[in-house]
């Protein structure tokens, strides 16, 4: 009798379970897939009737399309290597100093991924701009008629409103990986003759490891594929990949560079994805923690 | 690894590394009316011990009483509201705990996950910055020690329990600490690890008996086998001190003898502070007895009649004995011991005896016998 029912109910699950794959799988195909699909498309078509890579070895060899790509790699990399440095000071300052309101603190810093990513720009040329707070008080104070501080409209500008926005994507990851270790571990180093420098080094940052790795390669995804920010701050010779999608596409019209530039954009961005999934996959779970 | 094997590799250890034999490890501890506070909450009051160089001491209490809070004042992690904490000579209470030349062991073993055996326990000689030749000597001297040689490339996860305490302990000891912190090194062991990983402390120390330890358990076991003497804590403040056994036989309080060990305790009047031979007369309901004299007692007044279980016998053991007859309320068999449970006067009563062969039935009487030796005297408001 066992014989018989099991696999009926076998049967059933695998039924059931294809049933509640394909309306999510529809729905992504129509949004997603399908859309997807026809930048590729209409980047291998062009104006032509055939498929051809012409368009592509066009728009790689092009200086413009090479400059935006060495800014979006330049500019996330600096970025994230920002977001790793703060968000690891900001995680061993919250997590291993105690002062009333570090929680508070914490909680405030994790807003900014809430907020949309422009307003960071916004709220920086009301600080950094040429007719911001702080160029107004040094214009003041040292009695110059032009502004002293002019780096809100370079790639610098851009860097520093990116490891504000992303910053907590390395932080909340820190956290978390910093309540695992143990106080006594510390404590231990600490009455073996190790100083703050050496705990922080032997101790602490191999346990953080691999939150630092997912951390990140997440930042390094989202910088890379920044938009609001640059375009905002519009930092004059910086374009990245999708600042130039959006220029070609909107300003010049030019629909086959705009899905060709796209699909290089895609492409990176899958990989540096894949490289995340790597890594969460390497020290998720049970390894989490361990290096 | 057998027991004999790893006290003659501690042995040969010391012979050989002579560092055992450092003038460091003779530093006793001072606790000189320490107070730890928390804002306005007092956690540790004017504690005041001394802990002789080379012996082992045990903090014992239940959850709560700060026996954690003072070895961790020892350490240097908590900082008194007042009072002075010496090591040997010096004064160490202003001093950060890389400062205090100690070394310590915990209960969930705190090894870093990250580094092997042998990067564990060479972390403290690094941190010191140690000549990397003696570092390795001294790394596989210590693993020798505590019978984990054959370990030193595998992860503290790669490990047992029993084996993470041992890590640990050569950890702690690498360094060659004026003194050892034990903090419930044992707790999270199971009973049989944690008998034999007693044992091997034990022998750990005899090979090393210049070694200060403060022990901090909450189980009387561990701090009878294993410490010269015994500083019980309670509610912050420390209730009593004193050599094991003389703390085990004769508790000073109620609450010493409840806490070391399990104690019959008998309300009596004593009838005569001096009876002879050290001995007190006192009377438990209408019957007299033969008890040990308490200096200090004055005649009338109320006490408590302190004997242990196994102090009681079906037979007369020393001289003078004393007689009571019992009514056995309760019987249950344990293995290698029985336990009774017997009302006598009005107040019920547990003996501890080897396995009967032929146990008495509830309800039943008989005779039950105690010598005056093993029965001590506790004030009753004490």
């Amino acid at each position: 009798m066992t014989s018989i029912a099991a696999p009926a109910i076998r049967r059933t699950s695998f039924n059931t379970g294809w049933q509640w794959v394909l309306p999510p799988l529809f729905f992504l195909s129509v949004l997603f897939f399908y859309p997807l699909a026809l930048i590729v498309r209409e980047s291998l078509l062009g104006h032509g009737r055939s498929l051809s890579l012409s368009h592509y070895d066009a728009v790689f060899t092009s200086g413009l399309f090479q400059d935006a790509l060495l800014h979006t790699i330049v500019i996330a990399l600096a970025a994230s290597a920002g977001c790793l440095v703060l968000g690891f000071v900001l995680a061993l300052v919250l997590s291993f100093v105690a002062f009333p309101g570090a929680r508070l603190l914490a909680r405030l810093i994790d807003t900014f991924i809430a907020l949309p990513t422009f307003l960071v720009a916004l709220s920086f040329t009301f600080i950094y701009g040429s007719a911001g707070i702080l160029n107004i008080s040094l214009m003041h104070l040292l009695h110059v008629r032009l502004p002293p501080v002019d780096f809100l409209y370079s790639a610098w500008g851009v860097i520093l409103a990116e490891v504000t926005v992303y910053t907590p994507f390395v932080l909340r990851p820190l956290l978390a990986s910093f309540s695992l270790i143990e106080p006594a571990q510390i404590e231990i180093a600490n009455s073996l003759g190790a100083g703050p420098w050496r705990i922080i080094r032997q101790v602490i940052l191999p346990a953080a490891i691999p939150a630092l790795l997912a951390g990140g390669s997440l930042c390094l995804l989202l910088t890379t594929n920044e938009f609001g920010i640059v375009l905002f701050i519009s930092a004059k010779g910086v374009i990245t990949l999708p600042l130039l999608v959006y220029d070609q596409a909107v300003q010049e019209f030019d629909y086959t560079t705009a899905c060709v530039i796209a699909a290089a954009n895609i492409g990176l961005s899958l990989t540096l994805y894949s490289l995340y999934r790597m890594i969460i996959t390497r020290f998720g779970g049970f390894r989490a923690g361990l290096v | 690894m057998a027991p004999g094997a790893v006290i003659d590799d501690v042995r040969s250890a010391v012979r050989a590394g002579s560092s055992w034999s450092s003038p460091k490890l003779g530093s006793g501890i001072g606790f000189e009316d320490v107070t730890v506070s928390y804002g306005k909450l007092v956690v540790l009051a004017s504690l005041s011990l001394t802990i002789e160089p080379g012996e082992i001491m045990a903090l014992i209490g239940p959850s709560g009483s700060a026996k954690t809070t003072a070895l961790r004042a020892v350490a240097g992690f908590v900082r008194p509201a007042s009072g002075r904490i010496r090591i040997g000579e010096r004064d160490v209470t202003d001093l950060p705990p890389h400062a205090r030349d100690i070394g310590m062991v915990v209960q969930n073993y705190a090894l870093f996950p990250h580094m092997r055996v042998e990067d564990n326990v060479a972390f403290g000689l690094r941190a010191r910055r140690e000549a990397k030749e003696a570092v390795k000597q001294r790394v596989a001297e210590c693993l020798r020690m505590v019978g984990m040689s054959a370990y030193t490339q595998r992860y503290p996860r790669e490990l047992s329990g029993g084996q993470q305490q041992r890590v640990a302990i050569a950890r702690a000891l690498a360094v060659r600490p004026r003194v050892l912190l034990l903090d419930e090194p044992l707790s999270a062991l199971d009973a049989q690890i944690r008998h034999s990983m007693l044992q091997e402390l034990a022998r750990l120390h005899e090979a090393m008996p210049s070694l200060t330890v403060l022990y901090v358990t909450h189980d009387q076991t561990e701090a009878l086998t294993l410490a010269d003497r015994i500083a019980i804590m309670r509610d912050g403040r420390l209730v009593a001190s004193g050599p094991s056994q003389a703390l085990y036989r004769e508790p000073p309080t109620r609450f010493a003898a409840e806490f070391l060990g399990r104690a019959n305790l008998l309300p009596v009047t004593l009838e005569a502070a001096d009876a002879g031979d050290g001995l007190a007369r006192v009377r438990l309901g209408e019957i007299s007895l033969l008890v040990k004299a308490r200096p200090g007692l004055s005649v009338g007044r109320d006490c408590l009649l302190c004997i242990r279980p196994h102090g009681i016998a079906m037979r007369p053991g020393g001289r003078p004995s004393n007689e009571l007859t019992g009514v056995v309320r309760a019987m249950q068999w344990q293995g290698d011991l029985h336990s009774v449970t017997l009302e006598t006067q009005g107040v019920l009563i547990r003996m501890i005896c080897a396995p009967l062969r032929d146990p008495p039935s509830l309800g039943v009487r008989f005779p039950i016998h105690f010598a005056a030796e093993d029965a001590t005297l506790i004030p009753e408001d004490a």
